[in-house]
C-alpha cells in the first residue's frame, strides 16, 4: 500500500492549484456569471473540459490519477463544474464518441465541450422508472425518419435544452425487453415536440414532461444501430468513476455542519455539546471516509487496468444516504427554528434549501434500492426479481 | 497511488486460508471451543512454526518484521473462521514489548513469543471497563529496585492460558502517569480467574495481583511515561480486533448468501426476495466499507503515525455497529435453522457481541473521532 503519488502527479496536482488559486478567489460568488464564463474559458483552453476524453475528439486525453487529481482539487476549492453542457459532457458525449458516426462527432463534440447549448435525457416514462427497459415511447421508421410518439418524464432541464438523447422502442414485441430499444439525438424545437415544466418539492422547476406527437427524427440522428439502444445508454468509456471526488463535496458539507452545530443546537445549548448529534456527525464522517477510501481501492483496480463492475453501486448507496443524512440532520441541528426558511432561518435559508435538494442525486442516477438489487444481483449472485 | 496489496501479501493470505481450511474449518473450531483451553495447543506450534506469533517481532528477536498491513491479512484469515486462539493477544503483547521495551527487554521476552512457546496478553481494562487512562487505577508503588503492583485488570484476552502479561498500571496522579510491566503467570501473588464468556471461541480471565513485586528491569520504558505506548496498544488492538472482524462479517455474508439461493419458500429461492436481499446487500456494503477503512488504518500503523487515532477510530466505530447488525441479520435471515445451536449463524453472532466493546465500542470510538475533528 502506497498513497503516495509520482512526482508527474505531484506536479500536476500543483499545476492545478494554481490555477484554482488564479482564477477562483476563494470567496469569489461562485454563481457570478462574469466569473463562471471566464472560468469556462480558461478550463476549455487547458483541454480540462472533457479531460478523460481522447485528444482526437477534442479531449484532454487525461490519465485516470489526473482526472482524480484535478476532480479532487476542485471539489476542494468548491469549483464550478467544468464546462456547462452538463448532461453532454457526463453521458450524451461519451455515448456519441463511441457509437456516434464520424459526421455525429463533428457535428456534436465540439459543441459540448464548448457548452453552446444543453442537452437533456429522454430516458424515464410515466410508466418506465426504475425499470427504464420497460419504456413505451415508440419510433416507426418511415424511409428516412422516424416517427416518434408517446411521452416522457422527469426530464431534467427539458425546457432550456437544444437537443435530447432520446431513448424509444422500435421493435413493440421483443422476445427480451432490453431488445428492440433504440437511440435517437433529437432537436427539440422539432415540430410535435411539446415541454411541460413539473415543479419539484423545493418549489424550483429543474424536470418537465415532454410529449411526442408525430415527431419526425431524420435517420443520421440515430446514435448507434437500431435495437442498439440499451447498450448505448451503458457507454463505458475508461473515465474515472472512483467516487473519490464526490467525497471532498460531501466532506466540505460535513465541516460546514460542524461549524453549525458549534453555532446552534436544539435543545438550549450547541448541538456539539450533545452526545448522540455529536456521534452523528462523527458516524457521517466515517461513512464520508469509508465512501474516499472505498474509491481508492477502485481506483487502484483500474489503475491496474481491472474493469470496474457493479461495485461502484457501493459508493453510490453511500452517497445517496449521505445526501439524505446531511441535509436531515442539518434541520434536526437547529430544533425550533428547523423549519423556518428564508432569512428567518439560520445561514439565510441554505439548510433548508440543501435538505430539499437530494432527491436529484438520490432518485435521479438509481434510487436506492436500485443500487441494492445491483449489489445482491450482480456480486451476490443473488436470482433476480 | 496504490491501495492494494503486494503480490506477497496475497500469497501469505493464499497459504493462511489453505492452511485454516485444512487444519481449521467451523467443525473443528466447534470441537476445541468445547475444551476447557478453548483454544488447541498442537495447532498453536503449528501456526509458530508458520511464523504467524512473530510477524510484527523483528527479525533479531526471532520474527519476520513485517507490519501491520501484513498482520491485517492474517487475521482477516482467522477472524473468517473464528479461530480459538491467543494469537491476537500474543501479537498485542509482543508489539507492545517491541515497542515500549529496552533492547535488552526485547532479547528477553520476544523470542519466546515469537516461536510460541510463550503465551502473551495485554491487561488494560479494570472492573468498569473504562478505556482512557484515567480508567486505570491499579495502583504500582515504587519499593527500592522494584514496584509493588496491587489490584485486578479484568476483560483481559486468554488470560487463562497466558504465561506472560504486559500490564498497565498507575504509577502517580497525575492524569497520564502511567506504567507498562511485563509480569508472568506464575509470579508470587499473580492469582487468574477465567470468566464465562457468550462467544467460546474468546476466552477472557480477570487477572488479580496481590502486592506482586515487580523488578525495575520489568518495566517497559521510563516509568510514568507509558502513555503513548498505551495508546499504540490501545490503538494496534482495536485494529486487530476489526481485521478479524472483516473475516468474520465474510464468513457471516457468505453462509447466508447460500442459504438464501438454496431455501425455497413461497415457490421461490428466497434470496429472490427484497426483504432478504436488501439486508444482504446492506451487509455487503458495510463489509467492504469497514474493510477500506480498516486498510487505511492498517497502512497508517505502518507509515503514518499521526493519522492512526482517527483511521483506527473511523474503522473499528463503523465495524463495531456494522458487526454487531450482521451477527443480528445472520441469525434473522436464516428463520428457524439460524437459532439452532447445530447452525453455525449463532457463533457469528457471538462473535459480534465480544468484538464490539472490545478495545472500544462505538460509541468510544465515535466520540474520539468527534474530538479528533474539533466538536
Amino acid at each position: 500500500m502506497d498513497f503516495h503519488l509520482t512526482p508527474e502527479e505531484e506536479a500536476f496536482r500543483a499545476e492545478v492549484r494554481a490555477f484554482l488559486e488564479e482564477v477562483l478567489p476563494e470567496d469569489a460568488d461562485r454563481n457570478d456569471p462574469k466569473l463562471l464564463a471566464r472560468w469556462w474559458r480558461r478550463v476549455r483552453e487547458r483541454r480540462w473540459v472533457g479531460f478523460s476524453w481522447p485528444e482526437e475528439v477534442g479531449g484532454g486525453g487525461g490519465s485516470l490519477m489526473q482526472q482524480v487529481i484535478l476532480k479532487e482539487e476542485m471539489a476542494k476549492r468548491n469549483a464550478p463544474p467544468l464546462g456547462s453542457c452538463f448532461m453532454g459532457l457526463a453521458w450524451v458525449g461519451p455515448a456519441i464518441i463511441q457509437y456516434g458516426t464520424e459526421e455525429q462527432k463533428r457535428r456534436f463534440i465540439p459543441d459540448i465541450l464548448d457548452g453552446s447549448y444543453q442537452w437533456c435525457t429522454g430516458y424515464s416514462e410515466p410508466g418506465a422508472g426504475s425499470d427504464l427497459a420497460a419504456l413505451q415511447c415508440r419510433a416507426l421508421r418511415d424511409g428516412d425518419e422516424y416517427v416518434v410518439n408517446g411521452q416522457k418524464i422527469w426530464t431534467s432541464i427539458a425546457m432550456w435544452s437544444k437537443w435530447m438523447i432520446l431513448l424509444v422502442r422500435t421493435d413493440p414485441n421483443p422476445k427480451d425487453k432490453h431488445d428492440g430499444i433504440t437511440c435517437l439525438l433529437v432537436e427539440m424545437d422539432t415540430p410535435g415536440i411539446s415541454v411541460r415544466p413539473i415543479r419539484n418539492m423545493s418549489g424550483g422547476t429543474m424536470f418537465a414532461e415532454v410529449f411526442f406527437d408525430d415527431v419526425r427524427v431524420p435517420v443520421a440522428n440515430r446514435l448507434g444501430a437500431q435495437g442498439e439502444g440499451w447498450k448505448v445508454t451503458l457507454t463505458a468509456l475508461a473515465h474515472e468513476r472512483s467516487g473519490i471526488a464526490e467525497v471532498e463535496g460531501l466532506k466540505r458539507k460535513l465541516e460546514e455542519l460542524k461549524d453549525l452545530a458549534r453555532r446552534v443546537g436544539p435543545n438550549g445549548r450547541p448541538a456539539r455539546d450533545d452526545d448522540v448529534l455529536r456521534r452523528r456527525l462523527a458516524r457521517l464522517e466515517a461513512r464520508i471516509e469509508a465512501m474516499r477510501m472505498n474509491g481508492m481501492r477502485f481506483l487502484t483496480r483500474q489503475l491496474k487496468g481491472e474493469p470496474l463492475g457493479s461495485e461502484t453501486s457501493i459508493n453510490k448507496l453511500h452517497r445517496a444516504n449521505l445526501e439524505i443524512e446531511l441535509g436531515d440532520l442539518a434541520l434536526e441541528l437547529q430544533g425550533a427554528a428547523g423549519p423556518l426558511t428564508g432569512d428567518a432561518a439560520p445561514d439565510g435559508g441554505r439548510w433548508q434549501r440543501f435538505a430539499l435538494s437530494w432527491a436529484e442525486v438520490v432518485i435521479g442516477g438509481g434510487t436506492p434500492n436500485i443500487q441494492k438489487n445491483i449489489i445482491a444481483e450482480r456480486i451476490l449472485g443473488l436470482p433476480k426479481d | 497511488m496504490n491501495f492494494g496489496f503486494t503480490e506477497e501479501q496475497e500469497l501469505l493470505r493464499a497459504e493462511v486460508r489453505k492452511f485454516l481450511d485444512e487444519h481449521a474449518p467451523l467443525e473443528q473450531v466447534r470441537k476445541w471451543m468445547e475444551t476447557p483451553e478453548g483454544f488447541s495447543r498442537e495447532l498453536w506450534k503449528q501456526i509458530a512454526e508458520l511464523g504467524w506469533p512473530g510477524l510484527l517481532v523483528p527479525e533479531p528477536h526471532g520474527g519476520a518484521g513485517l507490519g501491520f498491513v501484513d498482520l491485517t491479512v492474517v487475521l482477516e484469515e482467522t477472524g473468517r473462521t473464528l479461530l480459538p486462539s491467543p494469537l491476537l493477544a500474543t501479537t498485542l503483547a509482543a508489539a507492545t514489548i517491541r515497542d515500549a521495551g529496552s533492547s535488552a527487554q526485547q532479547a528477553r521476552w520476544l523470542p519466546s513469543l515469537a516461536d510460541g512457546s510463550a503465551i502473551g496478553t495485554v491487561a488494560v481494562l479494570e472492573a468498569q471497563g473504562h478505556l482512557d487512562p484515567a480508567g486505570i487505577l491499579l495502583r504500582g508503588t515504587r519499593q527500592g529496585d522494584a514496584w509493588l503492583l496491587a489490584g485486578e485488570k479484568h476483560f483481559v484476552l486468554d488470560a487463562g492460558a497466558a504465561d506472560l502479561f504486559v500490564v498497565a498500571f498507575r504509577s502517580g496522579n497525575a492524569p497520564e502517569a502511567l506504567g507498562l510491566a511485563v509480569i508472568e503467570c506464575q509470579t508470587q501473588g499473580v492469582r487468574v480467574r477465567t470468566t464465562s464468556n457468550l462467544d467460546a471461541t474468546r476466552r477472557l480471565g480477570t487477572l488479580r495481583l496481590d502486592a506482586v513485586r515487580v523488578p525495575t528491569d520489568r518495566v517497559l520504558g521510563e516509568p510514568g511515561a507509558a502513555a503513548p505506548a498505551l495508546a499504540r496498544l490501545l490503538d494496534r488492538g482495536a485494529a486487530a480486533v476489526t481485521a478479524e472482524m472483516i473475516g468474520a462479517a465474510e464468513g457471516a455474508l457468505a453462509l447466508t448468501v447460500t442459504y438464501a439461493k438454496q431455501r425455497e419458500q413461497f415457490g421461490s429461492p428466497i434470496g429472490r426476495f427484497q426483504g432478504v436481499k436488501h439486508p444482504l446487500a446492506e451487509m455487503y456494503v458495510d463489509v467492504e466499507s469497514f474493510k477500506s477503512l480498516l486498510y487505511y488504518a492498517a497502512w497508517a500503523l505502518d507509515e503514518s503515525p499521526e493519522e492512526v487515532p482517527r483511521a483506527v477510530s473511523l474503522a473499528k466505530a463503523y465495524a463495531s455497529e456494522a458487526f454487531a447488525r450482521i451477527g443480528l441479520d445472520t441469525v434473522q435471515l436464516h428463520g428457524g435453522i439460524g437459532y439452532t445451536w447445530e447452525y453455525d449463524a449463532q457463533l457469528y453472532l457471538k462473535r459480534s457481541k465480544w468484538a464490539r466493546p472490545a478495545f472500544g465500542d462505538a460509541a468510544y470510538h465515535y466520540d474520539r473521532v468527534a474530538r479528533l475533528g474539533g466538536l
